[in-house]
């Protein structure tokens, strides 16, 4: 791969790096991630990985942009308001780095249609706000073999994990979604927007360090902060043999799609 | 093999960017020898060349006034 004369000043301070260098530069150049969500953890996720030069970005959501989004999720503006997320998250990456090839799905991950569109990446990013889909992207991913990353915020709260295969997955930790209504969502309980900023650049760092191979990931390991008080706690973790999805005698091999809470399936505002 | 590179026109970080690049293609064992200004290419080129692992055999003046040689092996 033979960078530009304007690739190599875009990119000079990932060359500089001493671990990341024009070999890691060209592993995000040809690297292709699927972003699940357009939202809050989405938005700085897709901002970093494009400015970054991954070449690739998926991009599934099925929401159009909403005015009570635009206080977390960066990358849709005033005048994006009922567009489709999709479409405004590809505009502002094409216009931060047009090198990035943008594919987009307006449409919810679901069972049916997630092990095909996962298929086609190296690393999937949970960018979503319920635990129905993020369930769905743990076993769709442990299923497929594929590397991802759970991110989840409220109010105050982040937490993440990476997971690659052989790893502690999310279904080890939390065995299986809270019961409809039972957790609040950030459209239910409110979040404090930066945090999504926080905890999704967490995301797209720990994705670069994938790409190329640079450093420790969160794996066997979930990272969490409040916000109010700007601790961050990483605790350890291993994957489960009892783990329904990823231990010996898995009893999940197909995926479900959970009920989501009513109040998710109607316009959030 | 001896190589050259001429990042005379080039600002820092450029000027090591430029390097760093030429290097990579390089194999073990290779001369790269870099013409930079003097001040702070003169400066920074050598000290990340060694901090990023790369052997800087010499720095010499060359016949143009103000214009260096900088002599780092892979």
């Amino acid at each position: 791969m033979n960078f530009t004369e304007d690739q190599i000043i875009r990119y000079s301070r990932h060359i500089l790096l001493q671990d990341v260098g024009v070999d890691g530069q060209e592993k995000i150049s040809k690297g292709k991630v699927l972003i699940v969500g357009a939202g809050g953890l989405g938005a700085p996720v897709a901002f970093y990985l494009a400015a970054a030069g991954v070449g690739t970005i998926g991009i599934i959501d099925g929401d159009v942009v909403d005015l009570s989004n635009l206080q977390r999720q960066i990358i849709h503006f005033t005048q994006d308001v009922d567009k489709p997320k999709v479409l405004s998250a590809k505009e502002k990456i094409s216009q931060l780095n047009p090198d990035v090839n943008v594919i987009t799905y307006q449409t919810l991950l679901s069972s049916e249609n997630a092990p095909e569109i996962i298929n086609d990446y190296d690393f999937v990013v949970d960018g979503t706000d319920n635990f129905p889909v993020k369930f769905l992207i743990n076993d769709a991913c442990v299923i497929a073999g594929k590397p991802f990353s759970h991110g989840g915020i409220l109010r105050f709260d982040g937490q993440t994990l990476t997971h690659v295969p052989g790893t502690a997955c999310y279904r080890c930790l939390f065995h299986a979604p809270p019961p409809p209504n039972a957790v609040p969502t950030c459209s239910q309980a409110g979040v404090l927007g930066a945090i999504a900023g926080m905890l999704g650049t967490i995301q797209a760092a720990e994705v670069l360090k994938y790409l190329t191979g640079v450093g420790e990931l969160l794996t066997n390991k979930l990272l969490s902060f409040n916000a109010k008080t700007m601790e961050f706690r990483t605790i350890k973790t291993k994957r489960s043999e009892k783990c329904p999805v990823c231990g010996s005698n898995p009893t999940i091999t197909q995926l479900v799609d959970y009920a989501q809470a009513a109040c998710e399936i109607k316009t959030k505002r | 093999m001896t190589y050259n590179l001429d990042v005379t026109k080039e600002h820092c970080p450029m000027t090591f960017v430029k390097t760093k690049i030429e290097l990579n293609k390089l194999r073990k064992g290779d001369i790269l020898n870099v013409k930079v200004i003097a001040g702070e290419p003169l400066e920074n080129v050598p000290r990340s060349a060694t901090e990023q692992g790369f052997n800087v055999l010499s720095v010499t003046e060359t016949a143009t006034p103000g214009i260096y040689n900088i002599e780092i092996e892979k």
